[in-house]
């Protein structure tokens, strides 16, 4: 099993009302990975991570995640989504939300009490959600997606909207995973954050523009920095 | 399908309704006022609430449950929650069951709250047996909850699903017999009334019938429930465009 590829995407393409939105992407990650998915909006960021995560419907091409084919019922408790907007109860206590969603994956209440630690919300729990701050929403529904431990998570922009602490702290705990063999695929449109991955996937309009580590992006742009990298990048290719 | 899963689901709408006390009086309070003000506007007209009060026992859950039940799943699809859980181990079968279980129990409190106002304060006299009043009450709060799951697919915005409420309620209000006796609706229209949800919950209370008939009604009602959720949940789709 170890040596399954976390994700297999060959030539995927998603079209939506006509417009191609994912252009016959291909690419392969290797378990324990922190992947960074870098784009401009609009690229086809949420749309790749919807595709693998089975809930976009895939007009041709295929994609596996774990070794199973997206959107596979087995992949419910494997994998772990974090999606743009919170995607949690707002009239619910931190704590009855993760309970909720522990519940939906026959876990106990000690999981619940682990992400809490994880995600330093302990001090938290019994607050609404509604009561709570943009960053304190975004690390919940973190904290929903690690409940499990699931092998592989798809994060959709969770550092966005935070204070620079905060995002440190959220990379750390990315790479945390990826060091205990969790493969972590962030989207991210800050390209700073680019440095904190063992991997880059750029994409802009569909297509991946570039697909290796944080340094050898430098290395071929010879820019000074992640933002002036993928000008250059996109100033190339056009 | 898990009877677990389903429990917890039910919890979980249970606890976001304990969060938000003013729906809860809302639900509670509005219809217990309403039947009280219809009681004391018919007080010098002997014998007029005895007839129409217990009718509207059953108007009143199909038309609040259905708006509640419309609005919350209808925040449940653009919230992001419904997608984050269709992505987990829930039955959409769960997802359904869990909502009519627990605006169900919301159904039933509500109607034994305004039937014993009715009967202890109201004074009402009707001839009714009680507990056909909750099993009335409790279809007909179903029946809007069912409702509410399938048409709420439609809506895009809250603002939109308010609007249902209004086009699926009170074309049966017209015609469920409370305006005008459905054997003086022109005949194209009593076929059609004699077939509406609402119809079928204002009969099964109308004292003095026979069992048949009765069973008639209530089994009206399941169909149309039943009916309802198979639609609901087809609107919920793992996978979207």
């Amino acid at each position: 099993m170890s040596d399954t590829l976390a994700l297999e995407v060959s030539r995927l393409r998603v079209v939506r009302n006509h417009n191609e939105i994912l252009k016959s992407l291909t690419f392969d990650v290797a378990p324990g990975t922190l992947v960074g998915l870098l784009g401009p909006s609009g690229s086809g960021k949420s749309t790749l991570m919807r595709s693998l995560l089975g809930v976009q419907v895939i007009t041709s091409g295929s994609a596996l995640a774990l070794g199973e084919r997206v959107g596979s019922p087995v992949l419910r408790r494997r994998l772990g989504y974090m999606a743009q907007g919170s995607a949690i109860y707002l009239d619910l206590t931190v704590r009855e939300n993760l309970a909720y969603f522990a519940g939906i994956l026959d876990l106990d209440d000690s999981q619940v009490d682990h992400v809490l630690d994880v995600v330093s919300l302990r001090p938290f729990a019994q607050r609404l959600v509604s009561a709570l701050s943009g960053g304190e929403r975004s690390r919940v529904s973190l904290a929903v997606a690690l409940l499990g431990a699931p092998p592989l998570m798809i994060l959709d922009e969770p550092t966005v909207g935070l204070d620079p602490v905060l995002r440190q702290d959220l990379w750390r705990t990315f790479a945390q995973l990826a060091d205990e063999g969790t493969t972590v695929l962030v989207s991210s449109h800050v390209m700073d954050e680019a440095a904190r991955c063992d991997r880059l996937l750029l994409l802009r309009e569909g297509r991946l523009l570039f697909d290796d580590t944080p340094g050898a992006l430098l290395e071929r742009t010879g820019a000074p920095g992640y933002d002036a990298a993928f000008v250059r990048l996109i100033e190339g290719a056009s | 399908m898990s009877l677990r899963r389903t429990l917890l689901t039910m919890r979980r709408i249970m606890q976001q309704l304990r969060h938000d006390p003013r729906t809860i009086a809302l639900l509670l309070v509005v219809p217990s006022a309403l039947v009280g003000l219809l009681a004391w506007s018919l007080v010098n007209r002997p014998g007029n609430f005895d007839a129409l009060g217990p009718r509207l026992l059953g108007v009143f859950p199909l038309t609040m449950m259905f708006l509640v039940t419309s609005v919350t799943t209808l925040r449940e699809r653009t919230n992001g929650t419904l997608e984050r859980l269709l992505t987990l181990p829930l039955a959409k079968a769960e997802f359904i069951l869990g909502y009519a279980g627990a605006f169900g129990v919301v159904a039933i409190v509500q109607s034994a709250l305004v039937s014993t106002l009715s009967y202890s304060v109201y004074g009402l006299s009707h001839q009714g047996i009680p507990w056909r009043i909750s099993v009335v009450a409790l279809c007909a709060g179903l029946l809007g909850t069912a409702f509410g799951l399938a048409l709420s697919a439609l809506a895009k915005t809250e603002f939109q699903a308010v609007q249902f409420m209004p086009a699926f309620i009170l074309p049966q209000l017209l015609l469920c017999g409370l305006m005008v006796p459905l054997a003086q609706l022109p005949t194209a229209l009593r076929y059609v009334a004699n077939v509406l949800p609402m119809t079928a919950a204002v009969h099964a209370i109308t004292p003095l019938q026979t069992t048949t008939y009765y069973l008639e009604q209530f089994a009206i009602m399941v169909a149309y429930i039943v009916g309802a959720l198979v639609v609901g949940s087809a609107t919920l789709r793992r996978r979207t465009k």
